[in-house]
């Protein structure tokens, strides 16, 4: 008989927080600067400063606290992690042990249809450490100091995801809140958003939790699943050889397709957490909670459900309308302007997305604005313009600025649906392709679609589509 | 508390301190001697007392989100061991 397993996986998220300051000191956080030039005594542990906690950082961790249905800490403090390491100029991290921001949370993802709810064990507000390079040098690595103290959130969830695709699933649910709280900018190829996973494996059903390996470089969405997949199979694998599962850290290769094990020389952590002295306590009280709560926007979850319920949306458009929050104010502009909410649907996911991504605009800057598109999706319904060439229409808005009236009377768009004018359109074609017309009536159907692209062709597009197949299949009958 | 020679090689260890033999028996002997007199305060009944973290009546000390010079870069790296024009040099990390 054969052994089925289970993964069993728990995920930690760093999300690096949108703060124009670091988390206890002025300096800037801008990424991509040039290398230790955003560094002060604070950040790169000189002696006899001090560190002062950035309020932005802590409601920013309060708002996502909430928006996880966290349990607030009202009386928190900081810690202190201590380790050696080249990127880590103080010798420890400020970090938050066992008084965090938030505990006892949940996210639900939905995966195969059914509804999973992922515990969310703890939210705590840390610091980043600098940035090692090992390119260049022979023997050396080099390191800038400039991310050194800017905020990290930590968002770690329970040992409840069972599969790749749920941690997938569950990142991007992660990431879609962050975004709509404003509090991360969820980039996880520029390393503003990672994840470490701690994976084992049990026979099926076991309550028992087996040894766990912490995956570590998984930098996409797909690195994370393509990462944990391997990974689960390997222990499957090593299992059912007869070997043993070893606790240890490995690092997803993203150009092998494998996890490496990490070997390292340092010994087990042993971070010796203390109360951070140069802190004074947090005290977040029930007024400050409430006051962050109220700044709490409508979440992905719950705009997804409005989508389909106030516009009659099939899901999968909700979910790819929802997917940012200004994907779906940009649609919601749109149907408050008067288009109907599944021509608004198609066209934003689809030729709207496909020029801002032409041109890598992001939605909030499209050229065209909603009013405008609602414009549009008013002439094709009204029938001045074909769907087809509304497509026409739209590029030129998007480069030219101008409305669609003003481009579809500049290229003499307006659809033709005078019947007398497609007659004498249709008349012509059948009068130039009398072979054609005969194989028809012998029965070669198929070459309905050739009559059809002969008018469109006569007509530069313009013919109303519905009306041009009513009158054809009369005249081709005969 | 009597600590063994292993505890204070660990603790050393991980302070990336080097003691001789000698030195190590005189901070296990000192060094336990210190726990030994602090063990004392476990006498005390402690019910209902908030552990202390911060001996200072304050709390919720801040700064607003607002950027400040930063150091030139000639200042930071100014007492670096060994370093190149932009970044500190330290030995290789990772193979």
């Amino acid at each position: 008989m054969t052994t089925r397993y289970e993964a069993v996986i728990g995920l930690e998220v760093h999300a690096q927080l949108l703060t124009r300051s670091k988390n206890f000191c002025g300096c800037s956080t801008r990424f991509g600067k040039m290398p230790n030039t955003q560094t002060c005594p604070v950040c790169i542990g000189m002696p006899g400063v001090l560190p002062v906690l950035n309020r932005t950082a802590v409601e920013y961790a309060i708002k996502t606290a909430l928006a996880l249905g966290c349990a607030i800490t009202p009386h928190g403090r900081f810690a202190r992690k201590n380790y050696f390491y080249p990127d880590l100029p103080k010798g420890y991290q400020i970090s938050q042990y066992e008084l965090p921001i938030g505990t006892m949370g949940a996210l639900e993802i939905v995966v195969g249809g059914e509804v999973h709810r992922i515990g969310i064990t703890r939210v705590h507000l840390e610091e980043d450490a600098g940035k090692n390079l090992h390119e260049g040098g022979d023997g050396v690595s080099f390191v800038d100091m400039n991310r050194c103290g800017v905020p990290l959130m930590e968002i770690v969830s329970e040992p409840d995801i069972r599969t790749a695709e749920e941690a997938a699933a569950y990142m991007r649910e992660l990431r879609s809140i962050l975004r709509y709280l404003e509090v991360c900018d969820g980039n996880m190829e520029q390393g503003s958003l990672r994840c470490d996973a701690n994976v084992s494996i049990r026979p099926e059903g076991s309550a028992d939790l087996g040894v766990k390996a912490e995956v570590k470089n998984m930098n996409s969405f797909k690195f994370v699943q393509k990462a944990l997949e391997y990974e689960i199979a390997r222990q499957i694998r090593v299992i059912e050889e007869g070997g043993r599962i070893v606790q240890e850290t490995r690092l997803w290769d993203p150009d092998q397709e494998i996890t490496v094990s990490m070997r390292s020389k340092e010994e087990a952590h042993d971070y010796r957490y203390f109360p951070e002295p140069d802190l004074v306590p947090l005290v977040i009280d029930e007024a400050w909670q409430e006051e962050v709560r109220r700044t709490l926007p409508e979440l992905p979850a719950a705009k997804r459900e409005r989508f389909v319920r106030q516009y009659a949306l099939p899901k999968y458009d909700a979910d790819e309308l929802t997917a940012t929050a200004s994907t779906a104010a940009s649609f919601e502009a749109t149907v408050k302007a008067g288009a109907s909410p599944k021509a608004a649907s198609n066209w934003i996911m689809g030729e709207i997305q496909r020029l801002l991504n032409l041109e890598s605009i992001a939605i909030e800057a499209c050229p065209v604005s909603p009013e405008r598109l609602a414009e549009l999706l008013k002439r094709i319904e009204d029938g001045t313009v074909s769907g087809k060439l509304a497509k026409t229409v739209l590029e030129a808005m998007f480069k030219t600025g101008k409305d669609a009236a003003a481009i579809i009377a500049e290229q003499g768009l307006t659809q033709i649906s005078d019947t007398a004018a497609l007659e004498r359109a249709i008349a012509e074609v059948l009068a130039r392709h009398q072979k054609e017309l005969v194989e028809y009536r012998a029965g070669k159907e198929k070459l309905f679609g050739f009559f059809v692209g002969q008018v469109m062709k006569a007509t530069q597009g313009k013919a109303n589509p519905g009306l041009l197949n009513e009158i054809l299949k009369k005249r081709l009958a005969g | 508390m009597k600590l063994t020679r292993e505890e204070v090689n660990h603790v050393a260890r991980l302070a990336r301190l080097h003691f001789s033999e000698e030195e190590a028996e005189r901070f296990r002997e000192q060094l336990s001697a210190i726990l030994t007199y602090v063990e004392k305060l476990g006498e005390l009944d402690t019910t209902g007392v908030e552990p202390t973290s911060h001996v200072l009546p304050i709390r919720n000390v801040f700064r607003e989100d607002a950027v400040l010079p930063s150091l030139p870069r000639e200042e930071a790296l100014a007492n670096a061991p060994d370093r190149t024009e932009e970044f500190y040099r330290v030995p290789k990390i990772i193979e």
